[in-house]
């Protein structure tokens, strides 16, 4: 217990900046899924793209991605990394300044983003789709990431490193490498740049980015939330030491080897596609790793499913992710790719992770978080928790199973054909068909986005001054002694 | 891919796979004497048992090592090495688009060989182009082949390129480039405006009487090459009839004004490159049908 009364002695954390990024996270998730939910009904209803350039389909969607992933999740990895650095390690992180420099750095490149993508500026590359001069800033605020977060682990009180902190470190030092080496270009005015690779290389270039960008994004830095925040929520030691090494080397070895399943059947060499896919088929073992992982910390605290809505999320979201980590390896095989890809299945995949698993993951982290980050000893309604729980539960199911039917729908009426060899149906009739599952998808996201602003209500209702709610005698005893009010 | 690159990969992924084997085995561990026990370390609270990996993962984990081991030799992916069955998805290609030249190769020739007026009539020739339109031209022509604004009409009489099968053929094999030129610099917005009055009245809409005389002076001098001396149009540079009210670009004054004033180039694609000979056979005699 010595380690722990350590923790009980120290000073202050840096929870301000935890703070500010928890707090974003939950209003830029909200924009992104809005963003999602606006072109989603766009795919239903054509004339919600208003016959403006600034809001058609081509300009929102690459709006959605950038905004989700990098405003909402980032913003969520940045709150529980550099939370959970200085919890971990036992030292405030090394500089204040830079942190707020971080903050506010990463939010100036989210609103240029909001900026110019409506613009139609754009690298074109899927996921790296801001122009350079944005870029370079993305770099200098990374950068500052990476002092500040391993500069805290090299001061740490702690002799071992945690393994939330090694997926984290793994997250930080690759998509610095990712993004530097993707978004090399040749800039020709403050607005437009062309990419230092061209043709087959420069695909490959992209979706080794692409997929790496779910390798180490939207999966090592989701893993090192998990670490940290499920046995801490289910107040119950890690399931297996050995278990997190083995995935956790498997996982960011084979990973970079995967994003040829991206450019199956086109100009890639036959051989750079069998490696990608069998790296894929590989993959399965390590990802499934840290769902076991997590998921059997539970073992022994199952009863408490019951009665915490918290731990609810984060189950279902391990659940969500060894789920679309099954789907992925499967829809790298060949065969199979060959009736998935073009099709909304991509889609159901995507977002089995992205809303599964990344948003229900951050939504539970977050519950966790802010009442610890504001010395509350809960949130404000826990009922609604609950609600939010099953809406995000029924919203993320009715938006995958939707898109697997259109998916197979699209696949199979592609390749289906007639007697006498001409195509069976023409691709519009697809389109046509596809139209139910849309509508279902559009009610799912909104369902989802529900979900979402019941959130924004319970965390405005925990963090105001009024907390004469909380029943708790001193604001969160162990919150105010880990130095909760910085 | 030259030698130096190919044994380059080779050893990367027979690195890597030895080396993800050697991180499992390496951590495995059969005697569960320390389960439920933990490694000592505390972070935060935090605790981490010393559980052995579940033997049901340890194995799925080796299954699929074996598997990509098996695949890396039957399949290409070890640099230049072609793998056992030599498979290349271009080969792949070519033995589908065989396979369907067997199968439907023979029927296609055989309508290949009979001329366009002639297959025409026939049921399962139409429904064939029917369902090849569908997928190349409707598109663009739309699904009746009724066309729209800028896309003409294939079911009616009016015809720019000619309606005899040949002319047909010509248009889809080789596609078509119209070219009317703009002639604000000619005629200025005056004459503009008193051309559009002339083509108006051709179609026995009322116009201006003194600018509709004008215009038939401009429409001698500088339209009646391609268009003819009747405004009845010529195939050969696929300049319309200006007589019949059919209009690919409408026919109100203001857009006939543009017309004359921008000028249009209306672009047929060719299907040479993207269709078979014989599929573009059997589509000129679906087109033919519509109008025959
Ligand atoms: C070099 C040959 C050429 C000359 C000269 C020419 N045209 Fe044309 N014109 C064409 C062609 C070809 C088209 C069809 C354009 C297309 O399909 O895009 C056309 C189209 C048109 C149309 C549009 C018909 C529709 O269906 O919308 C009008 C009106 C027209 N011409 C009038 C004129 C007038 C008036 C003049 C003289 C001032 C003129 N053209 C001179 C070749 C010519
Ligand atoms: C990208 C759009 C596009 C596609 C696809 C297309 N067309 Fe066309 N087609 C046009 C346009 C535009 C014209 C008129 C060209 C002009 O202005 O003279 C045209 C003209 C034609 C004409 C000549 C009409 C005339 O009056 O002489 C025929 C016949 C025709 N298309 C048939 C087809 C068939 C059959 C296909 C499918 C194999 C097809 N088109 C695909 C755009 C298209
Ligand atoms: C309310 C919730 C959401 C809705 C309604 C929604 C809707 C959509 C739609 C309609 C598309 C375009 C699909 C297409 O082109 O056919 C899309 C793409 C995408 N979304 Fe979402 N989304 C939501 C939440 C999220 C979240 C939380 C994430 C990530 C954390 C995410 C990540 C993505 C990605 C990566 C793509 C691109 C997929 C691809 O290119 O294959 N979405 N989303
Ligand atoms: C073992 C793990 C995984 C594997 C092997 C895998 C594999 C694949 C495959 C084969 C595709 C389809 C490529 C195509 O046909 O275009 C794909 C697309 C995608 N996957 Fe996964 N996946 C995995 C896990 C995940 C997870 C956990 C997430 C999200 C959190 C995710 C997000 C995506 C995205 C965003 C795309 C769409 C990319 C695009 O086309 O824009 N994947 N994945």
């Amino acid at each position: 217990m010595s380690e722990l009364n350590a923790a009980l002695e120290h000073p202050t954390y840096n929870y301000k900046v935890v703070r500010q990024f928890a707090i974003m996270t939950v209003v830029w998730g909200i924009v992104g899924m809005l963003v999602g939910v606006w072109i989603a009904a766009q795919l239903a209803f054509p004339a919600l793209n208003f016959d403006l350039p600034w809001t058609s389909y081509g300009r929102l969607r690459p709006l959605h991605t950038n905004a989700v992933i990098f405003a909402f999740g980032g913003s969520a990895l940045f709150a529980s990394s550099l939370y959970v650095v200085q919890r971990t390690s036992q030292v405030r992180l090394i500089s204040d300044k830079l942190a707020a420099f971080m903050f506010w750095g990463w939010q100036l490149v989210i609103v240029a983003a909001a900026i110019t993508l409506p613009l139609g500026l754009t690298s074109t590359k899927e996921y790296a789709e801001l122009e350079w001069p944005i870029d370079i800033l993305i770099t200098v605020v990374w950068v500052s990431y990476a002092i500040l977060f391993f500069g805290t682990i090299m001061k740490r009180k702690v002799e071992h490193i945690y393994v939330a902190n090694w997926f984290f470190g793994a997250f930080i030092i690759t998509v610095a490498i990712l993004h530097l080496i993707n978004s090399a270009s040749i800039p020709v005015t403050m607005t437009k740049s062309y990419s230092a690779y061209a043709g087959t290389v420069d695909a490959m270039v992209q979706w080794w980015y692409g997929h790496n960008a779910v390798g180490f994004f939207l999966t090592a830095g989701f893993l090192g939330m998990m670490y940290y925040f499920v046995p801490k929520q289910a107040e119950r030691p890690i399931y297996s030491y050995r278990l997190s090494i083995v995935h956790f080397w498997a996982l960011v070895a084979v990973y970079i080897w995967a994003g040829p399943h991206h450019l199956h059947y086109t100009a890639l060499p036959d051989w750079a596609q069998s490696l990608g896919m069998v790296m894929s088929i590989i993959l399965l073992a390590p990802s499934w790793g840290g769902m076991i992982n997590g998921i059997m910390t539970l073992s022994g605290a199952w009863h408490k499913l019951r009665t915490d809505p918290i731990l609810r999320f984060m189950v279902v979201s391990l659940s969500f992710y060894g789920m679309s980590t099954f789907e992925g390896p499967m829809m790298s095989i060949k065969t199979v790719n060959a009736l998935s890809h073009y099709t909304d299945w991509t889609i159901g995949h995507v977002h089995s992770g992205a809303l599964g698993w990344v948003a229900m993951i951050s939504i539970g982290t977050l519950y966790h978080l802010i009442p610890v980050l504001y010395g509350r000893s809960r949130m404000y309604s826990v009922d609604l928790i609950n609600v939010h729980f099953w809406m995000s539960t029924i919203g993320t199911v009715l938006y995958i199973t939707s898109m697997w039917v259109n998916g197979i729908l699209q696949g199979l009426m592609w390749r289906a054909y007639n007697e006498d060899g001409t195509l069976t149906y023409t691709f519009v009739e697809s389109v046509a068909a596809s139209y139910p599952g849309y509508l279902v998808r559009l009610a799912g996201g909104a369902i989802f986005l529900g979900g979402m602003l019941i959130m924004a209500y319970n965390v405005y209702m925990t963090v105001r001054k009024d907390r004469a709610w909380d029943s708790a005698e001193e604001p969160l005893a162990a919150g105010a002694a880990q130095g909760g009010q910085a | 891919m030259a030698s130096f690159w190919s044994y380059w990969i080779i050893i990367l992924t027979t690195i890597m796979i030895v080396g993800t084997t050697w991180v499992l085995f390496a951590n495995r561990k059969t005697d569960d004497s320390t389960t439920e026990r933990t490694t000592g370390h505390v972070y935060d609270g935090i605790e981490e048992y010393d559980n052995p990996l579940p033997a049901w993962w340890f194995y799925m984990f080796v299954i699929t090592i074996v598997w990509a081991i098996a695949y890396l030799v039957v399949y290409p992916g070890m640099g230049n090495y072609p793998g056992l069955i030599g498979w290349t998805q271009q080969g792949q290609y070519e033995a589908e688009v065989e396979a369907a030249e067997e199968r439907y190769g023979e029927m296609r020739s055989r309508y290949l060989a009979m001329p366009v007026a002639e297959i025409a009539q026939d049921p399962a020739v139409r429904k064939m182009g029917m369902r090849l339109f569908g997928n190349n031209c409707a598109q663009c022509h739309g699904a009746d082949a009724k066309g729209r604004y800028g896309f003409p009409n294939l079911t009616d009489d009016q015809w720019q390129w000619g309606s005899t099968p040949d002319a047909i053929k010509e248009t889809l094999v080789n596609g078509r480039r119209a070219v009317m030129p703009g002639w604000e610099s000619v005629l200025g917005s005056k004459g503009i405006a008193e051309a559009t009055e002339y083509v108006l009245s051709l179609n026995g809409r009322e116009t201006d009487p003194g600018k509709t005389a004008a215009g038939a002076k401009h429409y001698a001098t500088y339209c009646s090459a391609c268009h003819g001396q009747d405004a009845k149009g010529q195939e050969i540079f696929g300049a319309p009839n200006l007589t019949n009210g059919i209009w690919l670009y409408g026919g109100s004054r203001e857009q006939i004004s543009h017309t004359l004033r921008a000028g249009r180039n209306g672009v047929m694609p060719a299907f040479k490159d993207s269709l078979t000979e014989d599929k573009i056979h059997i589509l000129s005699a679906y087109v033919y049908s519509l109008s025959n």
